[in-house]
């Protein structure tokens, strides 16, 4: 009996003593893995380019996300991040409904070329039911419709040496002291190239509204929504994505977000 | 054991049970699943809510779970939803920290890695030990098919199904046998742990990725859905959970430093009354 009871207190202390410890290691002890330069996370970041690769390698160029039929649209499309951009220039093209804006194609391309909303609306159309998913983790099913961006990027010719397309915004995602930060996104030329990256004018069959990115937002479907710039103003073709914003590829990936958005 | 007469032995042989292989691996699960776990919060807690389907339902009812706070005339609780069903989980779920500095998170930032909010280094944390993980479970089924440790501990034959209420009634009564192999409910473990809750968080995690959903879209009609498989990683992590905390007590009721020896090189002391092998030592 006595050996018994002797178990059973060592038990307890033990348990008490595992418990504890677990509870406190979660407290902050790897909080500095939160330090965006700290060599560690950096070495963790590499997973990122691992998930990149594997993804490309085992997902064909041209294989297409999920399109979903009509009775799956059960709502309409959840509005994040920028709903209501407040820049000038942004106002201004609101307030004119859109009339002078045009989608710059720059960079790395043969020629220059910009296009109204209408010419974007003449070019051959896409229409897909598909899946957004959010870096938070919900979903939601809305009807997509534009216009492919490879034949746009055609059009401009992308140089051999390009790599990447960025997407310029209109939306001030953050107000800072030292003014408004823009959003920003990038992408591969795979990505831009995919059949169902579509530079989209028209949400559920109506005109994508403001909140939801107006007048044009870019699909990439089979990466996250912050992926999918709402509010696009200008493609440009790069080699290379260190020169914007603090270097990372985009608004959220310089806040520490992956680049490729894959996952 | 009851007929041990005559000269009994003090104690049993010393065995070799645990390959490095099993052992490496072990290991590298306990590091991997600890901070997959905290990570894994952190991620959740960015959107607190668990779906059925494909999408989430905001203007029409699909949650399973919600964790979130409400503002009461005495003040903001935290507040959780199962199925439809509400409970006060002020201090714990929705609403944690001390009164005068209340956070309104999902889970506490005791339980998250990063301890504040911020999904981005939680996912960083998650993916890059999600890798290890997975190349552990590759290596371990490669290592445990070749030296037999699957065939001989992990899968449950005949033999362990007749012998599982008598060895459910052992563990109820917590007599303990310390023979050369697993026990039937042992196996049975392993083998729900190893063929079912890790494949399942595996694949559900994958099914997340939009990304693999266009490799493979069967992800989406095996799970019924992102969103389903999302709650299936969610409902499998508290099964782990559950899992280590029983693992735990059991370490600690077999004999802690026994177990963990076996854990660490190898051997391990049986009970008394097993008969000795060639290789054994005493």
């Amino acid at each position: 009996m006595t050996r018994l009871i002797v178990n059973r207190r060592k038990f307890l202390i033990g348990s008490a003593a595992v418990g504890s410890s677990l509870a406190l290691s979660g407290c902050n002890q790897f909080d500095f893995l939160g330090q965006r330069g700290n060599p560690v996370r950096q070495a963790m970041e590499s997973a990122n380019v691992l998930t990149y690769q594997a993804q490309r390698a085992l997902i064909g160029d041209q294989v297409l996300a999920r399109e979903y039929s009509q009775s799956e649209i059960r709502q309409g499309m959840k509005p994040n991040g920028s709903t209501e951009p407040t820049t000038p220039e942004y106002m201004f093209l609101r307030g004119m409904n859109f009339e002078p804006y045009r989608l710059t194609i720059k960079g790395m391309v043969d020629r220059e070329v910009s296009f109204s909303l209408a010419e974007l609306r003449n070019m051959p159309a896409r229409t897909q039911i598909t899946r957004h998913d959010c870096v938070e983790g919900w979903s939601c099913i809305a009807k997509w419709t534009g216009t492919p961006l490879g034949p746009v990027l055609d059009q401009a010719g992308v140089k051999p040496g390009a790599r990447y397309c960025v997407y310029h915004c209109y939306d001030n995602i953050q107000r800072t002291l030292s003014g408004d930060i823009l959003y920003y996104t990038s992408s591969d030329l795979v990505d831009a190239y995919h059949p169902q990256s579509i530079l989209s004018y028209g949400l559920n069959d109506q005109v994508l509204p403001v909140s939801n990115g107006a007048p044009l937002r870019l699909r990439i479907e089979r990466a996250l929504g912050y992926k999918q710039p709402k509010y696009l103003h200008t493609i440009e073709l790069v080699d290379d994505l260190k020169p914007f914003g603090m270097g990372k590829g985009g608004y959220w990936e310089d806040n520490g977000y992956d680049w490729y958005g894959g996952i | 054991m009851s007929e041990q007469q005559g000269l009994p032995p003090v104690r049993g042989p010393l065995v070799y049970r645990q390959s490095i292989w099993t052992r490496l691996t072990h290991w590298t699960w306990a590091i991997c699943l600890f901070f997959l776990l905290l990570s894994g919060l952190q991620i959740f807690n960015a959107h607190p809510a668990l779906y059925i389907g494909q999408q989430s339902g905001f203007e029409f009812e699909n949650a399973v779970l919600e964790i979130g706070a409400i503002n009461t005339p005495q003040g903001p609780r935290g507040r959780t939803t199962i199925f439809g069903q509400q409970f006060d989980t002020t201090g714990v779920l929705g609403m944690s920290g001390s009164a005068e500095q209340p956070t309104f998170t999902g889970f506490p930032g005791a339980v998250t890695i990063p301890s504040y909010r911020d999904l981005a280094t939680g996912r960083v944390v998650h993916f890059f030990f999600g890798w290890i993980f997975v190349a552990a479970l590759f290596v371990w089924f490669l290592a445990s098919f070749i030296n037999g440790h699957l065939r001989r501990d992990i899968v449950p034959k005949g033999a362990d199904l007749a012998g599982l209420p008598r060895d459910a009634l052992d563990h109820a009564r917590l007599r303990l046998h310390h023979g050369r192999r697993y026990s039937p409910l042992q196996k049975l473990s392993y083998f729900t742990v190893f063929f079912i809750l890790f494949p399942l968080i595996i694949l559900t995690g994958l099914t997340m990725s939009p990304g693999m959903d266009a490799a493979w879209p069967w992800l989406l009609d095996v799970f019924g859905g992102r969103q389903t498989a999302r709650t299936i990683h969610f409902v499998v992590m508290v099964l782990l959970v559950l899992f280590f905390i029983v693992h735990i007590i059991m370490v600690l009721l077999a004999g802690p430093l026994n177990e963990l020896r076996s854990m660490i090189t190898g051997w391990y002391r049986t009970s008394p009354g097993t008969p000795g092998e060639q290789g054994d030592r005493s």
